[in-house]
């Protein structure tokens, strides 16, 4: 019966971690960190924006996180974690010098596996048509899957429509990523809500996708990437329809509990599709009826 | 009615190749697979189950016992004869070898200036066991088919499973004693063994009044290697062997306890998920896991990371785990099923739909072992024709 299990000789173990070093760290907020990790030794495949890394603290535990940057030359990945549990806790503790462990990268990415056939493909990496409006929406820490894709988008002038960045968060504090908002809100680029100000926030107060309102792009030619917590993602998808967007141009990164990413543990079940293995990114036609289920 | 029914009538094509042995001689089959380096894992009696257990000789296995089920009841009874493979629905499956229920992935270490190394365990000294698995089923046989495409089918290999699923000597046995809770036949696992069963000895066992005889075939070029080995005391057939075989199979396909009908039951169940059947099944599952942990499809894992005393050796070790556990999915914030109605539909739509979507075949082979080992007797064949009527109704409604 081996006829039937062919093992590859040499395939990639994807279980055990590659040693990575944290090269500098930056405190986001006060129970947020990014980290810039390069490779002590031998370095994981090239990530594409919307993938995920299995991060684990040296005895503590492992846990999904999506990049928040992707050296466009070099090794190096950038990931934002927040303090909610043990595992993200001891992560967030480290300090530059110090290492972690990285398995990946896992899953599909923001351009749905959509690549240009060949070099006069009109296909952008980001797996739309050139010269088409891109609108991008994040919720809190949703916004560091997000920023891979704005930071693209930007290094390409002239190759993408209007670029859209609409960013919200519970307050002016919990704000991630802010150098780079007050750059793209700079650059007339980004929009930025809070749902409570603050003393000093002269901005709008209210949900993202009351930013939607005011937004300018052309709904038949525009693709939304969208992450942030489940309701947000519901609601911001819903304003993109009202407003013209299909729902196959709504992209969204979902979150399910992952033990693996390999699509062994069964853990990120949610419905007929594996979050690891056929995610993290859907599109909105996709993801609809799943999100719809209770508890499902 | 099973759309892929397949279930031989009759024995192994390779006729003219199947060897007869006599049941006596069992154990010159385990001194030829241990002579090889296979440890023979075979059933065997042991607390009032017929366990599933690494057996030192021939004489370990489970001579004359049967076994009497109900749903939450497994009795061990005494046969009239002595076949040694009349019984089903075991406290055990197959994967407890295949996929054990415990296993370190790999170890790391830090050093006094903090360098950290990793060390996959499959670098480890410790060999891959090389099971010989005496005595699998036909359902048993189709549920590794199913383990192989999970863990071994998508774009990785599970490096725990693979090596010690290559090293494996399959030797099945076709089912001529069906239980209580059995329903192989409308899955289309069983109860027969196709020729091209993937196996490497295909087993009839022969229960005669005073004597049992094995039919055997090789499905493999190991098998045929094993079955030629002159220290084995086979020899043709008996003429009438195959034909009796072939009897036995049809009889057991008529014996089946329960039916699972299978045709659409994918879409069903996408379209019951708000159904009040859930919420009475609910009323009496305890969500204690015991059907996930018999399953012997049910292949969930979750990790446990630990270190020693002095923080610097670190494991990581995976475990079996249950989608009925509160943990099983907590993300940051809760857990999203935290209802007993949403586990156990979790369990149920994906082993009998969604794993059509995840994997290409229905998870449940008809073993019966969920219904068996339930404590409460949840019994997913009525169910799934619950939720089957419900469906009919509703459309019935709308039509």
């Amino acid at each position: 019966m081996t006829d039937t299990v062919a093992v590859a000789d040499g395939a990639p173990d994807v279980v055990t971690p590659l040693p990575y070093r944290v090269r500098h760290r930056l405190r986001e907020t006060a129970d947020t960190v990014t980290l810039d990790l390069v490779p002590v030794g031998t370095a994981l495949p090239r990530y594409r924006p919307g993938q995920f890394s299995m991060l684990y603290a040296f005895g503590v535990g492992e846990i999904p996180v999506s990049v928040s940057a992707v050296a466009s030359g070099g090794d190096a990945i950038a990931h934002t974690i927040r303090a909610v549990g043990k595992a993200s806790e001891a992560l967030c503790r480290l300090r530059p010098g110090e290492v972690v462990g990285v398995c990946g990268p896992f899953g599909n990415d923001w351009a749905l596996g959509i690549r240009p056939a060949g070099a006069d493909d009109p296909v952008t990496p980001l797996g739309t048509a050139p010269g088409e409006d891109l609108i991008v929406m994040g919720g809190g820490l949703g916004l560091s899957p997000l920023r891979p894709v704005v930071l693209h988008a930007l290094s390409r002038p002239g190759f993408y429509g209007w670029l859209t960045v609409l960013a919200g968060a519970r307050t002016p504090h919990e704000l991630v990523h802010r150098a780079d908002l007050m750059q793209w809100h700079a650059l007339g680029e980004a929009k930025i809500t809070v749902d409570r100000a603050e003393a000093g926030w002269t901005g709008p107060v209210g949900l993202v996708t009351d930013l939607l309102r005011h937004a300018v792009f052309r709904p038949e030619r525009t693709t939304a990437f969208v992450c942030g917590p489940e309701p947000m993602m519901r609601a911001s998808a819903e304003a993109l329809m009202d407003r013209g967007v299909a729902p196959d141009r709504i992209r969204l990164s979902l979150e399910r509990n992952m033990r693996c990413a390999t699509a062994w543990c069964g853990h990120c079940q949610l419905g007929r599709v594996l979050v690891c293995r056929d995610g993290p990114i859907f599109t909105w036609d996709q993801a609809a009826a799943l999100l719809a289920v209770h508890e499902l | 009615m099973a759309p892929d029914t397949g279930t031989a009538k009759t024995p192994p094509a390779n006729d003219a190749d199947a060897r007869e042995l006599a049941q006596e001689d069992l154990q010159a089959l385990f001194d030829a697979l241990t002579a090889r380096g296979w440890t023979v894992v075979g059933p065997t009696e042991r607390d009032g189950a017929v366990v599933l257990a690494e057996l030192a000789s021939a004489d370990k296995l489970p001579y004359g016992v049967g076994v009497a089920l109900a749903p939450g009841g497994y009795r061990v009874r005494r046969r009239e004869d002595r076949a040694a493979f009349a019984h089903s629905a075991g406290p055990q499956s197959w994967k407890t070898f295949l996929h054990p229920e415990r296993a370190r992935l790999w170890q790391a270490d830090r050093d006094g200036d903090g360098t950290v190394t990793f060390t996959p365990d499959a670098e480890e000294k410790s060999p891959v066991p090389r099971y010989a698995l005496l005595g699998v089923h036909p359902c048993d046989l189709a549920a590794i088919a199913r383990l192989d495409r999970v863990l071994t089918g998508g774009a990785f290999r599970d490096p725990v499973y693979t090596p010690r699923r290559e090293a494996a000597f399959v030797i099945a046995v076709a089912c001529g004693e069906p239980g209580e809770l059995c329903f192989c036949a409308s899955v289309g696992t069983g109860p027969g063994l196709r020729d091209d069963a993937p196996c490497d000895l295909a087993v009839h066992e022969i229960a005669g009044d005073d004597d049992v005889r094995l039919l055997i075939s090789a499905h493999s070029a190991r098998g045929a290697e094993v079955l030629a080995d002159p220290r084995l005391p086979v020899r043709d057939p008996d003429p009438q062997l195959p034909e009796l075989a072939r009897c036995q199979t049809e009889a057991a396909e008529r014996r089946m306890g329960r039916e699972l009908e299978a045709e659409g039951l994918r879409d069903v169940l996408a379209e019951t998920l708000d159904s009040p059947v859930w919420d009475e099944v609910a009323s009496r599952c305890l969500t204690c896991g015991n059907c996930t942990m018999v399953c012997p499809t049910c292949f969930c894992t979750t990790t446990e990371d630990t270190t020693d005393l002095t923080g610097d050796h670190a494991e990581r070790w995976r475990r079996w785990d249950s989608c009925f556990d509160l943990d099983f999915s907590y993300v940051h914030g809760g857990s999203v099923r935290t209802s007993g109605r949403s586990r156990y539909r979790q369990w149920l739509t994906h082993k009998l739909g969604t794993w059509h979507d995840q994997f290409g075949s229905s998870g449940c082979v008809g073993c019966g072992r969920c219904i068996v080992w339930c404590p409460v007797g949840i019994d997913l064949t009525v169910e799934a024709a619950r939720l089957r009527e419900e469906a009919g109704a509703s459309e019935e409604g709308t039509a």
